[in-house]
């Protein structure tokens, strides 16, 4: 490490003893139990089924006793089911998508927004970012919790934000050389797009001072990191977070750049095998599911992410005590997670029903371009569908495409192909294929 | 006179017309003329041939998307400017034309276009009161 960092207030938490951590862990937890059980239906009933009750929360080893939860029971329970605290002292929701049709609602009370912009300052200054840092956060502002997350995390940290969000390419590329932006919060595969489009410009980089990426919300390789690390001349960070937990602000790299370091003062971690209850020990590879401490509006329980990677046991160079977790690789279900969106297959499918009244053979094409996901939906050209005017087709193809860009949030490539050039695997068709590339390569 | 054609859905993607090409020549299926649109996704092959009814059971068992349009084949006289020679067929307003292309063969000294409107019906009679000739048949 070349630079000294600057430690934030907040972030004298990263380095607790493992001791003083272990009884914030406990009080905290005992605390979100106890909240749970009294307000939340659903965490009660469950409790009760397998007969605990908050008092037998004696140390964190009784943790495994408790339920988990799924994304599923927040589709269940839609909007509010899963609140703890009256509305009215709800001050801030967010959306994301949920498994099919219905989104999903996460709520904040105040104190919940101050552990958000807690943790998000902590992650920024884990990536070496200070007061007196430009940031340009281009994470989309709005129902998305990767925007604003960001946006009072750099704001406590006293960096000036610019709040650009995504899109006008041309607009970003003033801001960042005309502002001396000298940190960017960004998707990927949005930094990719910017890189490319600031080569194009002839002056390349050497005009600007930008030294620091922060990167989420989609997953990405090493490769990728290397690839923008070299062509930008930054140093990238991955961050790690969903909306169901806080949004970003769950997990970040610090300069090591050697895994993500939880919060775990705010999030406690457990490793499981997919699909089972069995709990895996540190440094084997499993499940992310993740227990919040401190929310209040919608505290959570064992929550399985379906996230899939494993505990980092060794402490880090870096001095934080908090534990690390490896990149996430891969998940456990069917979600996509696509230019920082979840994606469900069911989702499209439902989509694509709504245009046509028959069930169009389809599929959802996966592929990785310098390390990032490419999605494609083909859909199987009919009878019915098929009209001699090329116009008509571009239509139809529009329509579907609008049809997922309104069940799912985004604009997805639809192509229409010849019959019968899906494959049928003894009559149930392979929805997803999956040609994307393992490993780091960029 | 209104004649019929068939359109295939293709993808845009190298090797594609063999299939349905390959149909026809096994068939002994005379293909009278053909053409090719395309997009940057996909392609429509339309095709005139002489047993319409019979091609299109071929192609469709040959797994093609087969779409039965009714075209007209109008006579133009094979000299420069004449297309222009039909005023209703360009001006503006008269009548609508999705789309055309030529057709290799000849009627006397006249050449032949395939053209789609988008009301045939109309067309053929617009046509006939301007003493266009619509073909019945290409198959000379």
């Amino acid at each position: 490490m070349s630079r000294i960092e600057p430690i934030h207030p907040d972030s004298y938490a990263d380095f607790l003893t493992r001791d003083e951590l272990a009884r914030i862990q406990l009080a905290r937890l005992q605390e979100n139990v106890a909240l749970s059980y009294a307000h939340v239906d659903l965490t009660r009933r469950r409790m009760q089924a397998s007969g605990i009750k908050p008092e037998d929360i004696r140390s964190l080893a009784d943790l495994v006793r408790l339920p988990f939860m799924e994304k599923s029971d927040l589709r269940d329970t839609y909007p509010y089911g899963l609140f703890a605290c009256p509305m009215r002292d709800v001050v801030r929701l967010h959306v994301s998508s949920g498994t099919t049709g219905k989104p999903i609602v996460v709520g904040y009370t105040a104190d919940d927004l101050k552990v958000w912009t807690s943790v998000m300052s902590r992650t920024l200054s884990a990536a070496g970012v200070s007061q007196g840092d430009i940031i340009q956060n281009c994470f989309g502002y709005g129902l998305f919790t990767g925007g604003l997350g960001a946006h009072y995390g750099a704001e406590a940290l006293g960096a000036t934000v610019i709040p650009i969000s995504g899109g006008n390419t041309e607009r970003q590329l003033m801001v960042m050389q005309d502002f001396g932006v000298t940190c960017i919060c960004s998707t990927p595969s949005y930094f990719l797009h910017l890189i490319e489009a600031i080569e194009a410009t002839g002056s390349g980089f050497k005009n600007l001072k930008l030294r620091v990426g922060v990167f989420g919300a989609e997953p990405w390789t090493d490769g990728m990191r290397a690839h923008i690390q070299d062509r930008a001349g930054i140093k990238a960070f991955d961050i790690y977070g969903l909306s169901e937990i806080i949004g970003p602000g769950v997990a970040t790299e610090c300069a090591c750049q050697c895994g993500l370091h939880v919060f775990e003062d705010h999030f406690l971690m457990e490793i499981v095998v997919p699909k089972t209850d069995q709990v895996l020990p540190d440094g084997e590879e499993g499940e992310l599911v993740l227990t919040t401490l401190s929310k209040q509006a919608m505290p959570m329980l064992r929550y399985r992410t379906h996230d899939i990677t494993s505990i980092i046991p060794e402490p880090c160079a870096c001095g934080r005590t908090l534990r690390r977790i490896r990149r996430i690789s891969h998940r456990s279900d069917d979600m996509l997670i696509i230019r920082g969106i979840n994606v469900f297959p069911s989702q499209i499918e439902a989509a694509l029903l709504k245009v046509e009244n028959t069930l169009p053979h389809y599929q959802i094409l996966l592929t990785s371009k310098q390390g990032l996901d490419q999605i494609e939906v083909q859909v199987e050209i009919t009878e019915k569908m098929f009209r001699d005017r090329v116009s008509a087709l571009e239509q139809l193809q529009k329509k579907l495409t609008n049809a997922i860009e309104h069940v799912v949030g985004l604009r997805i490539e639809v192509r229409l192909v010849e019959p019968q050039t899906i494959a049928r695997s003894q009559g149930k068709a392979k929805r997803v294929i999956d040609q994307r590339t393992e490993g780091s390569e960029g | 006179m209104k004649m019929k054609q068939l359109s295939v859905f293709l993808e845009n993607k190298p090797g594609r017309l063999i299939q349905p090409c390959k149909a026809l020549a096994d068939a002994g299926i005379d293909v009278l003329t053909m053409c090719m649109a395309d997009t940057e996704k996909f392609g429509i092959l339309r095709l005139i041939v002489k047993d319409w009814q019979r091609a299109q059971k071929i192609l469709e068992m040959a797994g093609c998307v087969v779409n039965v349009t009714d075209v007209l084949a109008i006579e133009v006289p094979d000299k420069p400017g004449g297309l222009m020679g039909i005023p209703t067929l360009l001006e503006p307003g008269c009548l609508n034309i999705e789309y055309m292309y030529a057709c290799n063969l000849k009627s006397g000294m006249n050449a032949v276009m395939i053209v789609r409107f988008d009301d045939p019906d109309r067309a053929i009679k617009v046509l006939h009161e301007n003493g266009v000739n619509v073909l019945k048949t290409i198959s000379f």
